[in-house]
């Protein structure tokens, strides 16, 4: 599986890489903000995206509405520090298909990248 | 700034610890900070704006840090290291975010994080309201969270 890390903190990409790597069958790539995820979606043809919502220049949102407008469906899940249910309606209303705050566990993690692509299998 | 908002961020660092430190944390008496009070080694800093106003700063001695750090990425960083100071950032960013999230009544923002290394330092802080201190005790060794936070009116009437 083809996943697409977006995050604007190395460290936190280095987490979540890390965590995707010890479950196995990601192959992983990473960007750094809004704007360099849609130039590497381009390229990298993701099957899951893993998208923070604070980043300058484009931030997840903004990512994830021109995303969905070109009509890409691959799977989104948002992992960010934004947890107000608010937030998460806008999220969702935006096309994302799951929502996981940080901090996590690893277990988190997996679980929610499991149950999105479970969902969207049975779909 | 209330007991509530102090709660607020103290659970925020408790849940931070409990998931991605897989460690704990203890907090003292929380004190009130003097303005011109030294700081640790390191501070990762995040401004609030919006319904509240202020700013929570994550103090810690190096060494705390950087076990903190190593905790939190999985792998030994060493500060002069690009990847420390954006750890930092992320650990005050997750406890400024949970906290946020815990704080009813009203539309907060927090700002990107920015960490401070060095010694024998100040933070200034544009408000003149009170600096809340709590010190805080976990595996990793001591640590500050140094809370300052206002109502934007009370803020204006301040400054």
């Amino acid at each position: 599986m083809k996943t697409l890390i977006v995050d604007d903190s190395n460290t936190m990409r280095m987490i979540i890489s890390s965590t995707l790597k010890k479950l196995g069958g990601h192959e992983i790539e990473t960007a750094c903000d809004g704007k360099d995820a849609l130039s590497k979606a381009v390229s990298f043809k993701p099957d899951l995206v893993l998208l923070d919502w604070n980043m300058p220049n484009m931030n997840g949102l903004e990512f994830l509405k021109a995303f969905r407008a070109a009509g890409v469906k691959t799977p989104v899940i948002m992992v960010t520090t934004e947890a107000e249910k608010e937030r998460v309606i806008q999220a969702v209303q935006a096309g994302a298909n799951n929502y996981l705050v940080k901090p996590f566990t690893a277990d988190q993690l997996a679980k929610r990248v499991e149950d999105t692509l479970t969902k969207l299998k049975a779909a | 700034m209330n007991s509530q908002h102090i709660r607020c961020f103290l659970e925020s660092t408790e849940n931070l610890f409990s998931t991605m430190l897989s460690s704990s944390v203890e907090f003292a008496k929380p004190e009130m900070q003097h303005r011109d009070a030294k700081h640790h080694d390191i501070c990762g800093i995040i401004g609030l704006s919006g319904d509240l106003v202020g700013s929570v700063v994550i103090g810690l001695p190096t060494e705390t840090a950087v076990n903190a750090v190593e905790a939190f990425v999985g792998m030994r960083i060493e500060p002069e290291n690009a990847d420390f100071p954006d750890a930092i950032g992320e650990l005050a960013n997750i406890v400024a975010g949970g906290a946020k999230a815990k704080m009813e009544g009203g539309s907060i923002s927090i700002s990107c994080p920015s960490v401070v290394i060095g010694t024998d330092y100040t933070i200034q802080r544009p408000l003149k309201s009170s600096s809340v201190r709590i010190p805080c005790r976990s595996p990793f060794g001591r640590f500050d969270l140094i809370v300052c936070i206002t109502a934007p009116l009370e803020a204006a009437k301040a400054a």
